[in-house]
Order: C-alpha cells, then structure tokens, then sequence
C-alpha cells in the first residue's frame, strides 16, 4: 500500500478502508458486546393491539419470578419525576404533537408501544418474565392506510388530531400550476403507493446504561448515527439530567440507514432503569423488536400529474400526498414527506409551475421516520414515473422527453419553484454517458426482435437529482428543524508529527476512517498511516450532528479540511518564523515547508509540530501546540445527481421480473476513495431494488403487522441481483472546499424509478402504464393476463 | 431471542428415544432443529423438553439393496445434494435437497426432520410423494411403515404419533428410461417453494410415456399429486404439446393463499412450473 498512502496522492485513491480488518474477524466491538461489572439485563413488554385501552396491570407474577429486579410501568416513570417524553425535532406550523412518552400510559397506539419494562438478572429471565405480565386491554380498532385513516369515522390516533392529519403542508403555487395545467396538450397522471419499508440495519438497535448515582453522570453505550443529538434528547425531554453529566458512546455501529438517528423509549429506559437499580442495565432489540419499533420509512399514497405542451415540454407539476407518520412524530419525521420530498419535486428538470400538497397522517403503525434517502427517493420515484408515463401518453422517446426538459449546464445557479437552488450540474452529460454504455439505441432493436418470439425485455431510465449534505443551518431552522446542522472537527498534530482527527460524524459502515484520514493526508502531507480518526463520543469530540442525509463528506469532510488549513496556517508562521523568512514566502508541499526555490533548507510538518509543542522558540504571539477546530456551516446543500438504467426480462409464464442488468452514472462531485463510493452506490443500488421488487411492511385491515419477521419480510439477497455496472461524471460541488457531494443515498434514491420503469417498458405490449412496488411477480402476472 | 426453559435428553438409541417420548408427551423430537430451534426462539413454540436424536448412528446413513435406496432420518440435505447413490437412484431427491435454503441450513437439515415437520412449502414433501416413498417409523408400539401419499395428512401434520420417530425413508431405485426434474419458485424472503414442481417420466425405448408423476410443493396445505394430469401424459410422446395439453386443465385441490400469493397465482405458477419440471424430466429420460 506504500504507494497509496503518502501524502497529496491519498485523496482520490480507492485505498482499502482501515475499518475491515477488525470487522471481518469478528473483533470490532458492537453495544452488546460490551461487559459492564454487575450489568443486568431491561426487557421490554410490547403491545400485542395496535390500538387499546389499557385497564390495569398484573406484574405480580413476573416481579415474584426468581432473578427479577423490578417490572416498572408508565407510573413508575412519572413517579420518578424525569421528563419522560419522547420528543419530535422538526416542527411544521399548525402540526399536531400528541404527548409521546417512554411507555404507554393508558393507551396502546400500534403493535410495539412499549407497556411496561423487566430488568433482571440475565437475560434469559429478563425474557421469562414478559409472558408473566398481565395488561387488561380493551381492544379498539385501529387504522394502518394513510389515506383512509383520513376518512369521517377512521379509528383516531389521537383525539386531539382529528381525521388523523399531524400537518397540512404545500410548496409551490398552486394557481400558477392549476393555470399550466388548463393549458396542457397532454398530461400524464399517476395514482402511486409508495410502499412501507423496514430498514433491517443488520445489528440490532441495544444500549448499555451506567449511572453512578454519587457524580450524577449517564455512560449511555448505544445504537446511534448521532451521540450528541442523542445527549441533548435525553437530557432535554427524556431524563431530565444536565447535559454535561451525561455521555453518550457509540460503539462500532452496524448498520443505521437512518433508523438510528432517532431518539426511541428504548435507550432512555435502559438509562431511566440503570438510576432506579444502581447497576448498569443492558438492552438489546430482539429482531422481532426492531420489526416492531425501528422507524419504517416511505409509506405514501399519492398522485401526481404532469403537464406538457404539444412539444412535449413540462409546463406543470402537481403532486398530493398522503404520508404516514406512525402512532407519535418520530425525531425528524415531519421534514422528511415536506422539506426533504416537495423541495425536490423540479428533478432535474426545468419546470416553470409547481404545487406539492401533503398530508401527514397518523396511523396505527411504528412511527415513521427517515430511511436512506428520506423523502428524495419518495420525490424521485413519483417525478421518473411521471416522466415516463409523460413519454407514453405524448409518443416522446423516454430519452428525449428528459433531454428536451433537463435544466442546461449553462443554466446554474437554478431556482426551482419548490425553494431549492440548484448549484451546479451537466444533466445531459451523465445521460449521454449511461445511454451510450447500455447500448439504448441496440437495445431498442433487441428488444423488438425479443417481443417477436415472446420474451419480455424493458429499460428503465431515471435521471435523478437529490439534495443532501444537511445543511446550512439558517436555512434548516428557518423551516421548522429543532437543530443545527453544522459540522465539527478537530485536527491535532501531536509532538512527533502523527496525527488525531475529532469529528463530530458518527459513521457506522461507511469508513470514515479511512476517508476522512486521506483528506487529512493530503491536506498536511503527512503519511495516511499517521492518521487516525475518532468519532462518536459525545465526552471526546466537540459537538456535532452526526452522519445521515449523505452529509458526512460534505460537511464533516468539509470541517476536517477548514480545521487542517487552520493547522497549516498556523504551522506556516512557525515555519516561517524558524527558517527566518517572511510567511508569504514559504511554500508548502508534500508536508514539508520551504522558501520558494530552497526545498532543500525544509522545515517538515513534524519538525514544526515539534517545535510548537516545545514552545522554546515560538513567534510572538503564537500559542504552543499545533492542533486546531473547525465549525463548518454549508453555504448550501450538495446535488448529486445521474442517470440510473435497469434492464429487465419479464417472465411471460410465471411474471417474474429478472434484473438483467443495471448501470448507474453518478456525479457526486470529486470523490475523495472512489471503491468507497462505488460501495455506496452498489449499496443503495440493492436497497433501491428491494424496495422496487421484494420489500413491503404489511399491515392488516386491523393495522397488525403481518410482515413481522424475516421469513416474510424480503431484504434482497446477492443471488436476485446482476453485477452492478458503475461509472461517474465529476462537477464539483462549488461552495465547499473539497468540492465533494454526498453518495450515501443516491442508489436508494435513484433505483426504484429505474427498475419501475422497466418493467412498465417491458410490459407496454399488454397496455400497463404502471404496477405498484414491490413489483411481485404476481402482480406482473396479473397485468400480463 | 431467547426460548423458554425446556429440558433435554440425547438419547442413543431409537428406542430409548421413543421411550423419552412416551414418558413426556409435551416433548418435542429434534433432528436439525431448523424450523424447532426458530419457532421456539420466537416463543411460538415451547415444548417441555427436546429429545435430540441427532446422536443416533442407525439413523445416519445412505445405503442401497434390492432395487431401493434407504436414507437414515437423520442424513442431512447436504449429504443428500451430495451423494453419488442418491444422485444414481432418486436424482429427484438429490436435487430437491440442493434447493433447500442455504449452504448453513444444509449442512443441518435433515431429510426426516424435514418430512416429520411437514412444512408445505419446504422442498421434500412433493420430490418423497412423486418417488413413491415409503417411510419407516418406530413408535413404543413397534415399527410400522407408511407411505408418502398417507404420510402427509393435513397443514404441519403427519401421520406419525406423538411417541414415534420417522426412522428412515426408502425410496425405489429409479429405472431405465426414466427421468426427474425439481423446478422451484422461491419466496424471496424465506426461500421456501411458492411453488415447487417434481416430476418424474419414463419412456419405452421408442419414446412413448410409461409412467408420469408431478407433484407439488407450497401450493395447498401439504404437498400434493397431480395424478390426473400426470396420467394424461401416459401414452403420449411427451411433447412439449402434449404436455402443455395434460396441464391446461390441471387445477390443484384446495390451494390456498396468504399475503405473499393468491391460490389462483400459485395454481398459475403450478401449471408453469409443472410443464418445465415435466419437459426437463422428459429430457433426461
């Protein structure tokens, strides 16, 4: 590896993450490896109803079992005097926000509310002792469909909503849209569902509370994306204690696709637990649990209409959406059906009208909330299969009706109608790319000559654009979020010259370790293997927000390199100050610092680190030590955007839909490890997929959730999918000074569309003009016959 | 997931086995222990005690005399996927158990565990019913034999008694001209078959259908025969017509459906399924 990991080279090179290593043996330590002296063990009993009153209570059995510390309920919780609240974090005018505390007080709102809570001795017992709980239901009816529990006499979520609606929420105008529309010579109209999702992160959600009830101090080892946001919720709305006094670890993390940002009862009762028994108590999700209480995402019932003129250009946008929120608003649940999905309702495309309207709705179901791509995938599903169905209704090649709309290259900065600026982006350019790798215009032909011996072939394009790198702050605040969304880092070069960086990301999967170390080499020109990086202690790093929203390289990213040129700038005067020449006069390159034309009199980043740490011979003014923070605040959000081609062949016999292909053209801007980024895209590639054809959260009539397990709920395994086949254009993102984008959703966002869309072009022979995902074979089946 | 206390005896013998079970009737028998191990896990199931006959040596082994193959209760899908007698003398079998869920689950799943749960879906039952099995089973009352057809009884229920033990499974050596295809539509979550097709054909030496079985997994409450249609093929030349023309008014009995497949869809899927399974079979005759 020696010729990847010195210095300037290190950025930009597809060098081996540093994390595997110890994940791969098995030795990286998760929350529930974790052995705390005298730990015991916190259950939590669940509803069976999706919707009941709660009469009472029979926790004798369970409390008289051998090996039971306690059973707690609700009461308990209040009588402990703590805050006890679960809090949303992102408020919309007008937005109902029902009381969510950590256990159900006397009504049960969807299959998972926690009841009441066991802290044993093992876990075993922890277990035994939930069947041994007794809870007198009265069982009411319950409602699941977002759009019907907005109908007269739905069952009510809660009394204070009624017709179940949390926020009535539009962008855009709606009678300049209305008036495009009446001007239309063709419109495409869709009626979608987009269906539920369950993230399946592959480690369990778990915590390790430690109280010391002499300091006061909470040692929360946990499941979380973001430490410091997990602090101030506890500390704020959950537990009551100062912040200070409480530190929050996250441990390696497996997995999150959102589903860890959010602040659940579970972890704040397991601290709650730990200062009732003194003793550490541990938590940890069954799979059946997280099923249970992990936040799903997507779930909408829409439709969305597109006009055009005879040119088959787009004049006007109107979408209407009804968005599940679950039984209580989930952290950040509100922005991610508003700000996160109508912002993002132009695409790519230079769209002059519209109007986005949403309801959010409360229903019988395990809140939902953010997962990989929050409300962009949502965006780009409904937006990519109006454009098709636009091409079908106006006779205008899928290709070229996106080619004629594209926002131009010369075109940016772009404001769209739906409050974003686009900063940058050559649309056509990664369409051109992607066409011209599938072979479009081959495949046309293969695919006539296919349908004359009865096979099935169908391409699907979508050329998305997605907003993330979360984001300048004013900007978040100003629309209802309940916090910053800075980055912090901290760089310290340490006496001899190695080096610890501090960010406030908190990554888990996705090798900060190795990304953010070659930036860092090449921002010093020190060698990557004096880097190391720290994230995820809230008692360790200055604070920050964490990693979801593909914001990590783009705003943690972007703290590392300002705090390093902070380094530089201030390693540069010592420099200067110990070869005797003016600052403006030294060069810097490949770590070392030098009077232009003399790189032989040298003073290397370690010799000044040296030098600054002794502070024998400092310049006036300068202080010892050679380490520096940096709060970054984004100008803007990123634009990633790219053209995703799926190719399939339907089944004519059984409807089965096989991927036969599927290429993706990203640009994510410059790429600091492209393996990492094809990781990413590979990643949300089968994520994307498995929304499209095999993942569905289902829910009876009576909001039971009959997709419970993985017996039934179906993550795509490797052997559904092709090879992925990946490629790239570069713009730079222009605001931040790593010019990086963010890819951790892009796949998520882009590939259901894409895959959809094929399978309608595959099927156009029959007459479908749309399926609802996951496309089943069954249902292709039924649309063919 | 944590199961609830149960006890747990390994016997050695298959006697002694079935005496654990006379003596405990809320005792469940534990072979491979992938579906128990699982339900239980999940507190769908908690027996007071597992009797895990997984030590037993009489019911580990493959062998063959007099015209049939014998396999012990206990051999395991990947010994089954795997062996070149199985392979030789009930293909079928063979490559019904190499579609069984993953390489791990086929390392420990074993062929009586399997039958004895009778999970409908899962990949044995139809390849046992269309090689005329005849399985062996050994209860406090004595041994006694029965065969697949009476084998499989109702949804996860057999034949066998609360104190008896599917011991081994023989299976009629398959004869010249003859030849077998498993053709398996798998649910993308589980794996387990939505639908699962095995046939068997044999030819005369002038091509012409002597004998013709298909039978189904995952589409009805256990696996079933599609004698009729099957029956139609005998006499014919096994064309893809004339197969096409046995199955097109095939309709499986009492086939249900569930959130994942409509009973219509899977009898669709059991006709698609069935003429690949039977055209195969026919070209390995």
């Amino acid at each position: 590896m020696a010729g990847e990991s010195n210095g300037a080279g290190v950025f930009g090179s597809s060098i081996r993450r540093r994390e595997d290593p110890e994940l791969i043996t098995g030795q990286a330590k998760y929350t529930d490896d974790l052995q705390l002296s005298g730990m015991v063990y916190c259950t939590v009993l669940r509803s069976d109803y999706a919707h009941a009153k709660i009469n009472g209570i029979d926790a004798s059995e369970a409390e008289a079992l051998d090996g039971v510390i306690a059973v707690y309920t609700a009461k308990d919780i209040e009588a402990s005097g703590v805050p006890g609240g679960i809090p949303v974090g992102w408020l919309l005018p007008d937005m109902k926000i029902p009381e969510h505390y950590m256990l159900a007080k006397d009504t049960t709102r969807y299959v998972g509310d926690g009841v009441a809570i066991v802290v044993a001795e093992d876990q075993y017992t922890a277990h035994d002792a939930l069947d041994l709980i007794y809870v007198d239901y009265d069982p009411r009816d319950g409602v699941a469909d977002p759009k019907k529990a907005t109908e007269d006499g739905a069952p009510l979520v809660h009394d204070e909503a009624p017709n179940n609606i949390a926020f009535d929420w539009e962008i855009g105008d709606k009678g300049q849209t209305d008036a495009a529309f009446a001007n239309a010579a063709h419109v495409a109209s869709l009626d979608i569902v987009n269906n539920r999702l369950i993230p399946n992160a592959m480690e369990p959600r778990a915590a390790l509370a430690d109280y010391n009830s002499i300091t006061g101090e909470l040692t929360l080892y946990m499941t979380t994306q973001n430490p410091h946001i997990h602090r101030l919720l506890i500390s704020l709305a959950s537990l009551g204690l100062p912040e200070h006094k409480i530190r929050v670890i996250a441990p390696e993390v497996g997995g999150g696709f959102g589903s860890k940002i959010h602040h659940y009862a579970d972890e704040a009762i397991a601290a709650w637990a730990s200062m009732q028994v003194g003793r550490p108590v541990k938590w940890t999700a069954t799979r059946t649990e997280t099923y249970l209480t992990d936040a799903h995402g997507r779930d909408h019932v829409t439709h969305g209409e597109l006009a055009m003129d005879a040119d088959g250009r787009f004049i006007g946008l109107r979408v209407d959406t009804y968005a599940a929120m679950g039984a209580y608003l989930s952290t950040f649940a509100p922005a991610v059906p508003t700000y996160l999905y109508g912002t993002l309702m132009s695409g790519e495309y230079d769209l002059p009208a519209i109007h986005c309207h949403v309801y959010g709705v409360f229903t019988h179901t395990v809140p939902v909330d953010a997962y990989r791509g929050a409300g962009r995938p949502e965006a780009t599903f409904i937006v990519e299969r109006l454009v098709d169905e636009a091409a079908r209704v106006s006779g205008i090649d899928p290709a070229e009706i996106r080619r004629r709309n594209f926002v131009s290259p010369d075109a940016f900065p772009y404001q769209t109608q739906v409050a974003l600026e686009y900063d940058s982006g050559n649309y056509e350019g990664a369409l051109d790319k992607a066409l011209e790798a599938i072979g479009y215009d081959d495949f046309r032909k293969e695919q006539a000559a296919a349908r004359e011996e009865g096979k099935y072939l169908g391409i699907g394009l979508s050329t998305y654009i997605e907003a993330c790198g979360l984001a300048p702050s004013a900007v978040v605040g100003s629309l209802g979020a309940q916090a910053g969304q800075w980055e912090s880092a901290v760089v310290r070069v340490h006496a001899t010259g190695k080096v610890t960086v501090y960010s406030g990301c908190s990554g888990h999967g996705q090798g900060h370790e190795t990304t953010f170390a070659q930036i860092v080499a090449s921002a010093l020109g020190v060698p990557y293997d004096d880097i190391d990086v720290i994230e995820g202690d809230s008692g360790v790093m200055p604070h920050g927000w964490g990693t979801y929203g593909s914001r990590s390289a783009a705003t943690g990213g972007s703290a590392i390199a300002s705090a390093a040129e902070k380094v530089v700038d201030k390693a540069r005067t010592i420099a200067a100050h110990l070869l005797e020449a003016a600052e403006e006069d030294l060069e810097f390159e490949d770590g070392n610092f030098f009077v232009k034309g003399s790189p032989d009199q040298a003073q290397s980043l370690p010799d000044v680190a040296l030098q600054a740490y002794l502070a024998h011979n400092l310049p006036k003014g300068i202080e010892p030590a050679l380490e520096a923070t940096s709060f970054y605040d984004p100008a803007n959000f990123v634009f990633p955007f790219g053209t995703h081609i799926a190719v399939v062949e339907v089944c004519a016999s059984t409807g089965q839909v096989d991927l036969k292909r599927y290429l993706a053209v990203d640009d994510v801007g410059n790429v600091i490890n492209p393996m990492i980024v094809d990781g990413q895209v590979h990643g949300g590639i089968a994520q994307g997929v498995g929304q499209s054809l095999y993942e569905t959260a289902v829910y009876d009539d009576g909001a039971n959730l009959l997709s419970g397990t993985m017996l039934d709920y179906a993550v795509p395994k490797a052997h559904f999918l092709p090879s992925f086949e990946t490629d790239r254009t570069v713009t730079p993102c222009p605001h931040n000074p790593l010019g990086v984008k963010g890819v951790g959703e892009a796949g998520t966002i882009a590939s259901p569309a894409a895959v959809v869309n094929a399978v309608v072009d595959a099927l156009s022979p029959f007459g479908v003009n749309h399926i609802d995902m996951p496309v089943t074979s069954e249902k292709v089946w039924n649309a063919m016959n | 997931m944590y199961p609830s206390k149960f006890d747990y005896h390994r016997p050695s013998s298959v006697q002694e086995a079935v005496q654990i079970l006379a003596d405990n009737p809320d005792a469940k028998v534990l072979a491979g222990g992938h579906s128990l191990i699982p339900v239980m896990k999940l507190r769908l199931a908690a027996p007071a005690a597992l009797v895990d006959i997984g030590r037993i040596d009489a019911l580990q082994s493959i062998s063959r005399s007099n015209g049939s193959l014998r396999i012990g209760a206990c051999v395991t899908y990947n010994e089954i996927a795997n062996s070149a007698d199985v392979q030789e003398a009930a293909p079928l079998l063979a490559e019904a158990a190499g579609q069984i869920g993953d390489r791990q689950v086929r390392y420990r799943g074993t062929i009586g565990g399997n039958l004895s749960h009778a999970d409908p879906a899962s990949d044995l039952p139809a390849a046992a019913l269309a090689l005329g099995a005849t399985l062996h089973v050994a209860g406090s009352g004595g041994s006694r034999s029965v065969s697949a057809s009476d084998f499989f009884v109702d949804l996860m229920m057999t034949a066998l008694q609360a104190d008896e033990i599917l011991t081994e499974v023989e299976i009629p050596a398959a004869g010249a001209g003859t030849g077998s295809a498993y053709v398996k539509f798998e649910h993308p979550a589980s794996g387990y078959a939505l639908c699962g097709a095995a046939a068997v054909v044999t030819r005369d030496a002038g091509g012409s259908c002597t004998g013709a079985s298909l039978c189904f997994n995952g589409v009805s409450a256990t696996a079933v025969s599609a004698a009729a249609a099957a029956s139609g093929l005998v006499g014919s030349d096994l064309s893809d017509g004339a197969i096409d023309s046995a199955l097109s008014g095939m309709s499986i009995p009492d086939a249900t459906g569930d959130m994942f497949a409509s009973a219509g869809y899977r009898q669709e899927l059991a006709r698609a399924l069935g003429a690949q399974a039977l055209r195969t079979a026919r070209d390995r005759a």
